[in-house]
This record gives structure tokens, sequence and C-alpha cells, in this order.
């Protein structure tokens, strides 16, 4: 099986990478990159774990295929933060205690931020419809929620 | 295993075609990756159409719309034309997956994966719209019923590939909607589900109708002896218990993980009933 | 070492206050390694394969063609895991769970594994691994599996716990039984009794990372292990019996961990990836799928409950009794004991008898499931309790309060409780504004108790203070939800300093010595009494290093808000000295300062929830919405208050799932249909309401600060509280777990059906 040559932009740099035509972009990310802040918790697209945004759209890196980045532009949770400052929705997780064991923390920040980009104001039901790709065992949402409100609050006073 | 990715659809139907061993087209790739991650597929060629020219579009035309086989769920209800004229249709393409879900996956993808609980698939059928097929003898255009044969077959030929899925120009008075039956909320498969397309007269009578049932049978069901009933109605009480009747009669359900052939029959009548209602709320009834 | 457990009122400074967690920018940033994010130069990928059938004899392995497909580096069987249990039966089901020796006793039992250079090639090889099997019949079902005609599971398993010893082996491994008092007594005097059965599904922990680890065992006998796991150092013990290492060579180290629940307190793909690695002398990784975790990991039980109790019409229970039926896998469990010793617990009862009777079926492994055994215990006997107070027209809060257990009162299980909590969560509930919030059409309120006996067990805890005089506590229980946080914040307590200036990590099993697993709902409460006792002992040399640095007696100086303080009149005109300035001289005073502490933490306390929850019920096609939810939980002392209503919202938020839409679904030819999260329903965030919480503080007597376990007791009553809620919204009582749509149409059918004969 030959590997597929790729250039894409990830977080804002350039990468390329060789991969199989099978391999998904996941497996690119953790395996080939190094970065694994995207978690598998299914493979299958049926809980959110790993979230990433493509040309501003968000997926689950395990549908998507490696060869696809070519030419795309990759957010992940690794390039959320700007140097020390971490974006809001990370510090209100950290403030409202919106992770236990923190699998699907990476995920649910990049949802969540995807989110505040196309709706700055969602209702609580917004965010729970918005998030319900994302699956959290440990919180049962309640601070997941209050933690993407305020987060919400402080970007749009920002 | 091979990945390819052509600029048109000639080299897409070429490579399809000469195929030696099994291909699969990708497009959004949410059933084709989870396939091929539980071991079902293991396709010898993977032929990404998002490069093709015009299929990432939806265009509106003088006819109605024509919406790209790449085209994501998550753009249709982007479209405030198309959100206009077929909320039905964009409803239902919107319930399938998750937001990431939806950031990939196609109505065409959804049709061609020939899931009997597919959720775009009812309301396309009930919205009376066509697939345009490109294959190696040229180009054919198709109803979207006709697509899928059984579950995960359809009536595609080698190298055949649905380019786009026409929606045509709305009438005054008409409105269509979608609904399924699901456990949870969100990230389910439908259970059941209906899809109801209504055009009204000045008075409020109901002119036309199309009624599709999902998950009720192996393939889409278009339940004509429900749309008959509606026609000339303006959807009373009566009306509408006689349609949840025929629409339960109508299934062809299973038994499975999903739910029982019994609960699938009642709720099919449940859905035919309340997705009528607000398509007709839609079309302007009171 | 005399350290006094013994609590003791006092105004906490740094416990109670909600700071941010330490390993939290990790987690927020990626950052954090879990068990799949770590990697050794040269691994391999280790992959496992698996039973198709329910119950089938293994007559023949063949993996010649496997072994040669280029790529491949070890292939094993149970061949490769040789039996060195020694007559211990417990560890040999563990062993022949990790790997069929002879049958396959469920679908997804692992019969042998690979390790190859990459995923592809491993999977590849799994495909040539030829497996002769002679299929046999299975059964799955509980109450089926008791049956006289059942196929048998086990030839060697004869019935323990009967009066007569059995002739005939049996899938009924044990019974047991609890109780005091008569029953039969307590029934004559009841003005009113009610009787029901119950039936719950199996359902899976749920957590959203899967099973990893990366092994490394060296031809030397010295092993590493990277693991995600709720106990790393009962994980080296189980490994080393059954690889045949010495403990002390095996280093495991906990990762991060993707949530447990109960659910990785087992080892099962470990042992295999140790196996793999000796045999082809590299590291191996092995990560189950999502498919697999479902298959072959250890759900809960699936169980049929039969519940009596009897009342007067004052409303005083007079008698309870109940007989639960646990599955527990293919090999003997304990489950149905502890559903019987817990189905009862929260009533102050003069006759009680509880049966239990653990179930062989051929299904994975059952392993704990927060508070194991006990929601569905609830789930029987708090439906039943509401039936019957409504039977004697007594509000079911009401009645609980009079029957409610209280300090004093024996257990149905055997102790006499000291103070506890299930009498003020049900006042509390009472009170709670919740109980007044408007309902509308097709919508209910229900209630129900909950309790759980939380663990302690044994605890080992480092606490070094560094030169700069900022502390790192190494403790050895696993922290899956926050216990680093807790644990800082009891050091900077019992130290008196700022908890920013402590820092807690989870040390492997070469760092520290034995700890017990994080369950029981046992890490803060007896992590927290190591640490408290490791700081009493770092506290003691301080006082002395102070003493040296005055040169006055260490009798003379005392510990104070983290300060030493020279106390008589002849040292009167003494400066404070704190706990930094005492650790910048620690080189000149005697070297390191540190406190260390073992011990078996005692005393956990008991604790009790209750939960009141609305529903609505769409009467045509059974669909539930869970609209409110208020959970009240007693925590003796919230150390971290924030973490604790996680813990609260999180247990309730399973139970509502385990409740409405989870469960394992089997087929008839005994494969496991639904392992997915597509269809296996766990709650998506749009389908709960925000969980408010109510902590209460009944201190425990047993620990320094008041501490109870409170992971767990959240899941108990929920299954209760919910079907209580359908009952009252729509006037059919569900008395099968899942309350699914179907299942709930087809109850409301039924009941239409009755009205209009």
């Amino acid at each position: 099986m030959a590997g597929v040559a790729v250039s894409t932009t990830i977080n804002g740099d350039h990468v390329e990478y060789l991969c199989q035509p099978d391999e998904t972009l996941l497996d690119v990310l953790r395996d080939r990159l190094g970065l694994t802040g995207a978690k598998e918790g299914c493979g299958t697209g049926d809980c959110g774990a790993c979230s990433v945004i493509v040309d501003n759209r968000l997926v689950c890196s395990c549908l998507v295929l490696g060869a696809e980045a070519e030419g795309r532009q990759i957010e992940t949770i690794e390039g959320m933060a700007h140097g020390d400052q971490l974006h809001p929705l990370q510090q209100k997780f950290l403030e409202h205690a919106a992770l236990q064991c923190g699998i699907c923390t990476p995920g649910f920040l990049i949802a969540a931020k995807d989110l505040l980009a196309k709706n700055p104001s969602p209702t609580e039901e917004e965010i729970r419809f918005g998030l319900a790709g994302n699956l959290c065992r440990c919180t049962g949402y309640d601070k997941i929620v209050r933690a993407v409100q305020d987060a919400a609050n402080v970007m749009k006073g920002a | 295993m091979r990945y390819i990715r052509p600029q048109s659809m000639e080299d897409a139907v070429g490579l399809l075609a000469g195929a030696a061993g099994p291909a699969a087209v990708l497009a959004g790739g949410s059933d084709l990756l989870v396939r091929m991650k539980g071991g079902f597929i293991e396709p010898e060629l993977i032929v990404d159409i998002k490069a093709i020219e015009g299929l990432g579009e939806i265009k509106e035309t003088a006819d109605g719309f024509s919406i790209g086989a790449a085209v994501p769920c998550a753009v249709l209800g982007e479209n405030a034309a198309l959100q206009k004229a077929w909320p039905g249709v964009v409803e239902a393409a919107k319930l399938i997956g998750s937001k990431q879900v939806q950031g990939r996956c196609t109505i065409v993808g959804n049709l061609c994966n020939a899931s009997p609980a597919a959720d775009s698939v009812p309301a396309l059928v009930a919205a009376g719209a066509k697939a345009v097929v490109a294959g190696p003898s040229g180009k054919r255009t198709i109803a979207v019923e006709s697509v899928p044969t059984g579950p995960g077959r359809t009536s595609l030929a080698k190298g055949e590939i649905i380019e786009a899925i026409l929606l045509d120009k709305r009438a005054p008075n008409a409105g269509d909607a979608y609904q399924r039956f699901i456990p949870r909320t969100e990230m389910d498969i439908a259970v059941v589900s209906a899809g109801v397309n209504l055009t009204l007269d000045d008075k409020g009578v109901v002119k036309s109708a199309r009624v599709a049932l999902g998950a009720a049978a192996p393939t889409v069901l278009l339940v004509e002896e429900a749309a008959q009933l509606l026609i000339g109605s303006k959807l009373d009480e009566a009306t509408l218990e006689r349609l949840a009747k025929v629409c339960a009669g109508a299934c062809r359900p299973i038994d499975d993980k999903r739910g029982s052939i019994e609960f699938r029959r009642k709720v099919a009548g449940v859905l035919a009933k309340r997705v009528a209602t607000t398509a007709y709320e839609r079309a302007g009834g009171k | 070492m005399n350290f006094d457990p013994r609590y003791s009122g006092r105004n906490f400074s740094s416990v109670g206050t909600r700071p941010i967690r330490p390993d939290g920018v990790d987690k927020v940033t990626g950052r954090a390694r879990y068990g799949a994010d770590f990697n050794m130069a040269g691994q391999l990928v280790g992959r496992i394969l698996r039973s198709p059938h329910a119950h089938a004899i293994i007559k023949k392995i063949d993996t010649s063609k496997a072994e040669k497909l280029a790529g491949v580096k070890a292939v094993i069987t149970a061949a490769d895991l040789p039996d060195l249990t020694d007559g211990d039966a417990a560890m040999y089901d563990i062993l022949d769970n990790c790997m069929a020796r002879t049958k396959a006793l469920y679908d997804g039992h692992a019969v042998a594994a690979v390790a190859a250079i990459d995923a592809r090639t491993a999977r590849q090889a799994l495909k040539l691994i030829e497996v002769d099997y002679e299929v046999l019949p299975h059964v799955t079902d509980v109450d089926e599996a008791m049956k006289h005609t059942a196929p048998l599971i086990n030839d060697a398993i004869f019935t323990e716990g009967l009066e007569e010893k059995p002739v005939k082996p049996s899938n009924v491994s044990k019974r047991t039984q609890y109780g005091h008092g008569d029953v039969h007594q307590g029934f004559a005097q009841a003005d009113t009794i009610v009787q029901r059965s119950f039936k719950t599904e199996q359902t899976h922990q749920g957590y959203i990372e899967p099973h990893a680890c990366v092994a490394s065992v060296n031809p030397d006998g010295t092993a590493d292990l990277w693991v995600c796991t709720q106990g790393h150092f009962v994980y080296r013990q189980h490994c080393a019996q059954l690889l045949g290492l010495e403990a002390s060579k095996l280093r495991v180290t906990s990762s991060e961990i993707g949530g447990g629940f109960g659910g990785k307190t087992h080892v099962w793909a470990e042992p295999v990836a140790l196996a793999l690695s000796r045999k082809a002398g590299r590291p191996v990784k092995l990560v189950m799928t999502r498919d697999e975790v479902f298959r072959a990991s250890g759900p809960t039980s699936a169980t049929s409950i039969d519940v009596k109790i009897g009342a007067r019409k004052d409303g005083t229970i007079t008698a309870a009794e109940a007989t639960l039926r646990y599955s527990c896998g293919p090999y003997a469990g304990m489950w149905a004991e502890i559903g019987a010793m817990t189905a009862f617990a929260c009533y102050k009862l003069e006759n009680v008898k509880t049966v239990g009777y653990e179930v062989l079926v051929n299904r994975p492994k059952t392993a704990a499931y927060r508070a194991p055994s006990a929601p569905m215990a609830a789930f029987a006997v708090e439906s039943a309790v509401d039936e019957l107070a409504k039977e004697i027209g007594i509000d079911p809060v009401d009645f609980r309060i009079k029957n409610a257990a209280q300090e004093g009162t024996r257990a149905s299980y055997g102790p006499v409780y000291g103070p506890i909590g299930i009498g003020p969560t049900l006042e509390a509930v009472k009170n709670h504004p919740h109980m007044k919030a408007p309902l509308k059409a097709n919508q209910g309120r229900g209630m129900a108790c909950g309790f759980w006996f939380n663990f302690g067990g044994q605890t080992c805890t480092d606490l070094n203070i560094g030169m700069d005089g900022t502390v790192s506590l190494a403790v050895g229980t696993v922290d899956v939800g926050g216990s680093r946080a807790s644990l800082s914040l009891v050091a900077a307590e019992e130290l008196g300093i700022d908890y920013s200036h402590v820092k807690a990590i989870v040390a492997d099993t070469s760092s520290l010595g034995y700890n017990d697993m994080t369950d029981g709902s046992r890490g803060t409460f007896s992590s927290s009494m190591a640490t408290i006792s490791a700081a009493r002992n770092a506290i003691k040399i301080l006082r002395e290093r102070a003493a040296q640095m005055w040169d006055i007696s260490v009798d003379d100086v005392a510990w104070e808000k983290g300060h030493a303080v020279a106390k008589g009149e002849t040292h009167g005109n003494l400066g404070k000295l704190s706990l930094k300035e005492i650790a910048a001289q620690s080189g000149k005073t005697g070297g390191p300062i540190a406190g260390h502490s073992e011990l078996v933490a005692d005393g956990a306390g008991v604790s009790f929830a209750t939960h009141i929850c609305d529903i609505e019920v769409d009467p045509e096609t059974g669909s539930t919405r869970v609209i409110r939810y208020t959970v009240v939980q007693d925590a003796g002392k919230a150390v971290h208050p924030t973490y604790v209503e996680g813990q609260y919202q999180g247990g309730a938020a399973q139970g509502i799932g385990w409740a409405l839409n989870e469960e394992y679904i089997y087929g008839k030819d005994g494969r496991l249909q639904n392992p997915g999260f597509l269809d296996y329903r766990i709650p998506v965030c749009s389908d709960l309401p925000m969980i408010d919480t109510q902590i209460l503080e009944i201190p425990n007597p047993n620990h320094p600060y008041g501490v109870r376990g409170v992971g767990e007791t959240s899941i108990v009553p929920p299954l209760a509280a919910i079907a209580n809620a359908v009952s009252n919204a729509v006037g059919v009582r569900m008395s099968h777990i899942p309350m699914s749509p179907p299942r709930i149409l087809a109850a409301l059918e039924a009941e239409r059906e009755r009205f209009s004969r």
C-alpha cells in the first residue's frame, strides 16, 4: 500500500506527512504527529472526543482520512491557548470544574469554540444541542453547560 | 488500497468503472469510514469526489435547487433560500448525526448508504426529489425513491455516481416537514420516521400530498393511500386519525435492537399525524 | 504509629474551598497523558482475537499462518499464559477471562492475540488465526440461567450456601442471606402488603476512554506497564501473579484515567500485552476498540428481583423481604450478595430478610459499576415502598421519614449505624423548593433513597517538603475525578499553608507502598486520612527542627497555622518560624523533611442520598424527558465542594441513562447487538436538565475532618426515582429497567386496554 504525501496546515503551522490511504486524520494526529490531545473514544463518530476543526467546520477526526487534509486548515486542542494565555473556554472549564476525568475535555472545548464562533450568545438549549455530539460520562453536563455560558459572557465582553 | 481525488466527474466515473476490486466513493465519509473501521468493507480504491468542480455547491436555478453530492448537510441549513423553500428536507438533513457529522455528511451519501433508517431520504421522497446520476454511459435523472433497493443496496450500476439532488421550485401554499422517533434527543438512528409534503389551494384544502415513511420497511415507503386521504381535506381530526391508521398499516417493519414491529407501527402513525400537521401549517393552512 | 483518626470539630481554612485542580491545565490543553497517549521506542501493536460465539469448546487454534505473516512478531494463546494461580480460584477466573483456555464463555471472550509492527498487519494476522470451535447451547438471561434445563456453563460449580450440599452442578454459584427478626411474624402484623417483581438489564460503565496499556518485559524479568487503571498496585499484583513475575520488578504507572466507575478495577488486556511483549521481546501497545470495551470488559449485572414489604396502617413497616438474582457473567461472583446487603439499608426494620443468588450466564464477567449492585436493589425496594405508601395513603416522603434508619439502628446487613444521613436527606427533600415546583400534564414527580457502604482500605502516602517550603504529595490512589485537588487541600489544611504550595501526584508502584484501588468511594476518604497522618508526621519533624534552630526543647514547640511557635514563658521573646523558614534551613538541621504514612483506613462512614426527579412522558410514543432533577446527599465533610457536586451530578446522570435507555441487547445467537455508543445510549447533553445538588455534612466520627466517601451513592436512587416519577406522571408502574419508550408505550397500551374492558 503506497503512502499518500500530504501538505497541510495545523494550528497555523505548515505540516507535511506521509500516511496510508486508509489512515484517519485522528491516527495521523496522534501517531504520526504526536498531537495526542484529540482522543479516540469510539472511532465511529459517536463520542466527539476526537473533535477538530477543518476549514472552519467542526468534524470528528476519526471520520476524516489523513489524505483528505491536503491543503486544509486544521485546528486542534493543542492550538487553542495562545502561548501561556488560556482561551476563555479553557479558563472557564477549570473554574467551573467542567471536567472530572478530562478525556472528553479537548473535544468539548473544540466543539464549544466552534459553537460560540457561530453563535456567540447561545441559550442553554442551544448549548445542549450544540454539544450533543460530545459524550461526557463524568459530569452530567451541568458544569460544562455553565462553563460555556460563562465563557460566552466573557468573550462577548472582550 | 488507493486514495484518489479526481478533478472531474469523467475521471471519477472512469476510475470507478475501471476499478479491479471493491471501490468506494468518498464524500463526507461518515458512513464509509465507519464501515471500514468495522472491517465490513475493504475498498481497493477510494474516490474522493470533493475536488470535482460544482459538487460542493447548492445552485438555485429557474427549476428549483440543485444540491451537489459533496455539500455537507450543515451547509443546507445555512442556505436561507433552500431552508425557506424546503424546510422539511433541511430539518431532515440536519438530524443526521452530530454537529461534527453534519460538517461532513451529505444527503447523497445518506441516500447511497441505503439504510432503511436514513433521515434525509423520507423527506426527499416526500419532496419528490430527483437524483442526477453520472455514469460511463452518460447522465440520467431518476426519482430518489428508485435509488435504494434494499438495506445497503442501490440501483446504481458500476461506475455510476449521483452528482446532485434536484428539488423543484416551490409552489405557493406548500410546505413539508420531517420527524423521526429516537429514544434520546440526539445522536440516534431513527427508530421510525415520517416525511410529508403538501400543497394547498387558496382555501387551505390539500391539493397534492406525498407521505413517506422511514425505518418502516427495507426501503423508504411512499404511502400513496395516505397521500390520497389527505388530498381534499383540511387535516381535520378524523383525517389525521385515518392517516395514522393507514401509515401504521402500511409499515412492514422488523423487530430489532432499536424497536419492535408493534412499536414502529404505532409510532409511524403518530409521527405521520404530527408531521402532516406541521407541513400543513408551513403551507399556510390553519 | 499513633495516628488518631477520630473526628475533631475544627474551623477549616483550606478544606471546603474550591480552588482549580492541579492537573487542570494539562487537561484543558490536551497535554494530559491517558492510557493510549504513551509510546515506547520500538513498540509493537497488540490486537486480540475474540470469540464470536457465546459458548463454545475451543477444539484447536492454529496460529501458524499468522506467525508467518511479515511484520508479525508474536502470536499467543492460553498456552503462553500458563496457569500459575496455584489453586486460587478467583485468580484462575481472571486468567481464564483474559485468555480463554478450554471454552469461550461469551461473545467477545479473548482466544488469541498478536503483536505486529503496525495496526494493519495485526488486523490481518488475526484473520489468519484459525480457531476450531464446537458451539454449545448458551444462556444469557438471568432467570433462564437458573432453570434446571438451562445449558450448564461450568460443571465444576456447585451452589455454595445451601443447607444441603448439592449433588449436581448449577449455574447458581452461591446463595447468601442477610437480615434479622422473623419476617413471617412481621407480615402477619401488617395491614397492607405490597409484593412486586422487577427486572433490570445489564449496563456498562461507559467510560469514554477505552482500556489501553503499553507493556514492556525485559529478558531479566523486569517489566514496565503504563496503563489506565483505578488501581495500579492491584494490577501489579494480578499481572505479576499471572505472568510469574516478581511484583517489585514490575513497575506499573497509572496514566491519567478517562473514566472508570468500577470498570477499570479488573485486568483484561494487560496480562495479554505483557505476555505478547515477553514473547516478542519488544514493548507492546494494546488499546481496545469501543466494540471490544462493550463486548469484553466488565459490565454490571442484569437482575431479577422480588420484593415484599408489609406495613401497619400508621405507616410502620413490619417486615421486608427480597430475593435478588444477579448475573455475574460466566464466573462466580458476589454481586447478588452486595444487593442483598444494600437492599433495605435505608430503613429501620425489625423483621427483614434478603436472599441473593449469583447466576452464571454467557455474558462478560461482571465488574463493579459505581455502588455495584445497589441501584438495582434500590430500584426494586424503592418502587415497592412508593406503592406501599400509596396504598396506605401516606405521602411517600413522610412514609420514608417514619421508617428511616437512624443512629443506633441495626442495619439489615448486620452492623449498628453511627450518625447517618438518611433522615436528614429526607427532611431536606421534604423542604426543598423542587417539591413545590409546578407540574404540567403528563408530568410526574418521583423520589427515592439510596445507600452505599463506602470503603477505606490500605493506603500509603508520602509528603515531602522542599527547601523552598513547597510540598509534594505522592499518593497511591488513582485520581479519577479531582482527588489531587482535594488531597492538596487536606495537606494545606493540616500543615497550615496555602493550597498553591502543595502539588499532589499519583506515584507509580515502585515509588510508594501498596495502595488499594480507587473504588468504594475511598480515594479522598482514605488518602486524606493518610495525608493527614503524613502531614502530622512531617509536623513532628518541623517542630524538632524549629526546636533545634531555637535550641529549646521540642516539647516547647507547637505548630500553629503553618508556623512553629515557641511555648512557655521563657521562650516568649522568640518569633514564629514559618514552614518555609524551617525548610530553608533543613540542609543544616538534619536533612530533608518528610512525612510518611501507611495505614488501613477503617471507619468509612456509610452514605445516604435522596433524589427528586420530575419527568414528562409522551403518552403517544412512550418517550420521556427528565425536566427537573435534585440530588441531596450526605458528604460528611465536602473537601472540595465543586467536585463533590460533580460526583452527585455524574452519578445521577449515569442513573438516568440506566433508568431510561441503556441496556445490553443480546440476539438469539448470544451475540451482543449494540456494542457501540450509537445503540448503547448513554445520555447526551441535550437529554438532561441542570442537576441541582444539596450537600449535607453529617461528620463521619472516624475521620479527622469528618469526611465520608461521596463518589458512588448518587447512582443508587435514580432508577427508582424515575420509575416513581413515571408512575405519578402516567399511572403505570414500570417494573423493567430501562424504561425505554417501547416498554413505556407497551405498559400504557396495556393499561388502556385494561380500562376499556
